[in-house]
């Protein structure tokens, strides 16, 4: 059986419904207050693909307020997927996405799988974001577009199983240095798991099985620690 | 001296936390981070990373501001009628901060405040306060930022200048003292509400807090009452669990606005003032129940200038007791979550879980029924920890506790006004009679049915001391636990 490990942080400005989104999914519920997320908030949460494959998800759910922002390198530095959440009712949402994208072209260099979310889909009188344009605009990004509603749960589940998806997908290409795969007969990691100039912390990264950052150390770009 | 300790209730040698006298508030900065990260040799890198954050102040992000007209004039009936309106603004006059109402819409008002503070700057001097009738304007001036309470209550000028001074600590808190300077060193007319926002919140909340709970014009923290033995044990997983963990410097577990335990680094304590907001934080943020948070958090009295980083967990589903591990490295979320894991289990098999749960349901209802008919409430506030016990708050006050609580403040009042302290205040009046007394090792304020007689009084508070006494191990947090 493979396990995969992938890394994925939720990036969009301050009360798009990112943490809705993802209690949605992992709870099946709708939080009916919510207050902004302080910081970041951690999940963990595992789809089963079939029964040979095992995708375990490590959310790392963004604050979206202004503030918080020097702090969300720490977040997308080693993710493997991205999702970009807006709100199709506020253009302004929009276009706070579009400079995540940008953060993330000109900061990460490892492939990373793209999702565009517009949530509250349940609002349809007050979109001012078109389906249409949304999805150009992913398209050009060379990420996939999906829309959503936390609130009556239209579309969410959708996501985080195409995420795991392409997750898996991801590990099986070459390139990809970061994402975790692990075969249960052989408890090791994957040797195409390290940057091949990275020896240094090789016995590390290979014992810790479940996720520990090296204490210590600030985490070079690329490395597979969290 | 040492006499009081073994006599006081709930007295200790050590504290983890700061004692301090009520109001008081220290300039001094603390350099507390720097000497943690300076013996533990924490990579330069990291820190350049900081003051390159501090230089992003790009107006490109979208920060909406309410497109209502400037200026317009809001002086409704129901705004007026606030008992006590804050605001904060910088220097240069721009709105921060207004407890009611859109700031912008009373951008004249600021306008004037900014006018009178600068008229008097410009001889020399500090405006503090105007009074007008039953209206005190209340200034601070802490710069980048002033701060001024508008308000029509009883409270003293002492009291609403350490309220001010809280509002201020909470803004700190967010931004750090040293990223705020700079910021308007950079621009003098810099609109800070782009990174406030979403702190209103924060504020609004500590403000309401700040006037129903005694422990902050107390300068101390309420422990949920345990038995020692299941504090002590509580601690101990907490210590086991991380004194391999270089560079925590505070556990904190707390639940219900009391404090469970505190365990810290050796040679360092925790200010009560700190503390009060991370009780805010946690009270106003229930997205913090979802699951496990990793936050920056500047604690002004420990070190305003930097950045503390806090894994922030409840520890169960089944017992909604928030646990906080308080680093000066930013990427140890993982470590500190593992170490979390291992204290839950520990509290669990050691059943500290259930006794937390217990003391949190329980109501203490039978202290009155220990031989006080004519005691109503009282508070005992412990100087040589920062700690203080009040029962729950029953009738008559029940549904008015704010009312008692003013009751309090008047007495405290009393005893530490700057210009005439008492050692002893007793003040009968037709809803009750209070004695508030200061002694060199605690402070007791109790509250009587208004007609019992002195001697009465005198004979009760003899007895409550006692009894506070007996239950000291239980009342407070009497060890100071370090990693
Ligand atoms: N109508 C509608 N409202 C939603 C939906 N999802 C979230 N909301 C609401 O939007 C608000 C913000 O939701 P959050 O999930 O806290 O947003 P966030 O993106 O996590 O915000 P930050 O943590 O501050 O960045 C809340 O009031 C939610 O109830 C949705 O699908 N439809
Ligand atoms: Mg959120």
């Amino acid at each position: 059986m493979k396990i995969i490990t992938g890394k994925v942080v939720v990036l969009g400005y301050q009360g798009v419904g990112k943490t809705s989104t993802i209690i949605r999914y992992i709870e099946n519920t709708f939080p009916q207050q919510t207050t902004p997320t302080i910081g970041a908030s951690f999940f963990n949460c595992k789809i089963d693909i079939d029964d040979n494959i095992k995708v375990t998800l490590q959310i790392w759910d963004t604050a979206g307020q202004e503030r918080f922002k020097a702090m969300t390198p720490m977040f997308y530095r080693n993710a493997n997927a991205a999702l970009l959440v807006f709100d199709i009712t506020s253009t302004n949402s929009f276009d706070s996405m579009k400079g995540w994208v940008q953060e993330l072209k000109r900061n990460v260099e490892e492939p990373m799988v793209l999702f565009v979310v517009g949530n509250k889909i349940d609002l349809p009188e007050q979109r001012e974001v078109s389906r249409t344009e949304a999805m150009q605009y992913s398209k050009s990004i060379g990420a996939s577009y999906y829309e959503c509603s936390a609130m009556t749960d239209q579309g969410v589940g959708v996501i985080f199983e195409k995420l795991a998806l392409e997750l898996v997908k991801l590990s099986g290409e070459a390139v990809n240095h970061t994402l975790k795969v692990y075969n249960d007969s052989e408890l090791m990691a994957k040797s195409t798991e390290l940057p091949p100039t990275d020896t240094a912390n090789e016995e590390i990264v290979n014992l810790s099985l479940n996720d520990s950052i090296a204490y210590g150390n600030p985490v070079p770009a690329g490395c597979c620690f969290n | 001296m040492s006499d009081n300790i073994e006599i006081d209730p709930g007295a200790a040698r050590e504290s983890g936390l700061v004692t301090t006298d009520s109001f008081d508030n220290l300039e001094r900065m603390s350099s507390s981070l720097d000497e943690i990260k300076s013996t533990n040799a924490i990579s330069q890198s990291e820190e350049s990373n900081d003051n390159a954050n501090i230089e992003q102040l790009d107006e490109s992000t979208n920060y909406v501001k309410d497109s209502t007209e400037e200026n317009e004039i809001e002086v409704s009936r129901e705004w007026t009628s606030k008992s006590k309106h804050i605001f904060v603004l910088s220097q240069a006059g721009k709105p921060i901060y207004s407890r009611y109402g859109n700031e912008d819409k009373l951008a004249w008002l600021f306008g004037v405040m900014q006018t009178l503070v600068s008229f008097v700057q410009s001889s020399d001097d500090t405006i503090k306060s105007i009074h007008a009738g039953d209206t005190h304007f209340v200034f601070l001036i802490k710069k980048p930022l002033i701060l001024v309470a508008v308000h029509k209550t009883q409270e003293s000028e002492q009291q609403i200048v350490t309220q001010l001074n809280y509002v201020f600590n909470q803004i700190t808190s967010i931004l750090t003292l040293t990223r705020l300077k700079k910021i308007y060193e950079q621009r003098q007319n810099y609109d800070l509400r782009r990174l406030l926002t979403g702190v209103e919140r924060l504020i609004d909340h500590l403000l309401d807090f700040s006037e129903k709970d005694p422990s902050f014009f107390l300068g101390a923290v309420q422990c949920l009452p345990l038995t020692s033995s299941v504090r002590d044990s509580i601690s101990s997983a907490i210590i086991a669990a991380c004194n391999k963990i270089k560079n925590l410097v505070f556990a904190i577990l707390l639940a219900n606005n009391k404090l469970i335990t505190l365990v810290r680094m050796k040679k360092y304590c925790l200010h009560p003032a700190d503390l009060h907001l991370i009780f805010n934080l946690v009270q106003a943020s229930e997205s913090l129940k979802n699951s496990e948070s990793w936050t920056p958090l500047c604690l002004p009295k420990f070190d305003a200038s930097g950045f503390l980083y806090g894994h922030v967990s409840y520890l169960a589903e089944d017992c909604q007791a928030c646990l906080l591990l308080l680093t000066v490295d930013r990427d140890v979320f993982f470590t500190l979550s593992e170490a979390k894991q291992r204290i839950v289990e520990r509290l669990r098999r050691g059943n500290s879980l259930e006794a937390i749960n217990e003391a949190l349901v329980s109501s203490d209802a039978n202290w009155n029924g220990a031989g006080f008919p004519e005691l109503r409430h009282y508070i005992y506030k412990s100087k040589s920890t920062a700690q203080f016990y009040q029962p729950p708050i029953g009738p008559p006050y029940s549904l008015r506790p704010r009312r008692l609580i003013d009751v309090y403040k008047r007495s405290h009042q009393r005893l530490h006004s700057s210009t005439r302290p008492l050692k002893l205040a007793f003040e009968r009046s037709a809803s009750e009679a209070v004695l508030a007394w200061d002694t060199r090792g605690f402070e007791l304020y109790a509250t009587f049915e208004p007609l019992t007689s002195t001697a009465a009084i005198i004979a009760s508070v003899g007895k409550l001391l006692d009894w506070v006494k007996k239950r000291e191990d239980k009342l407070f947090c009497l060890n100071a636990p370090t990693f």
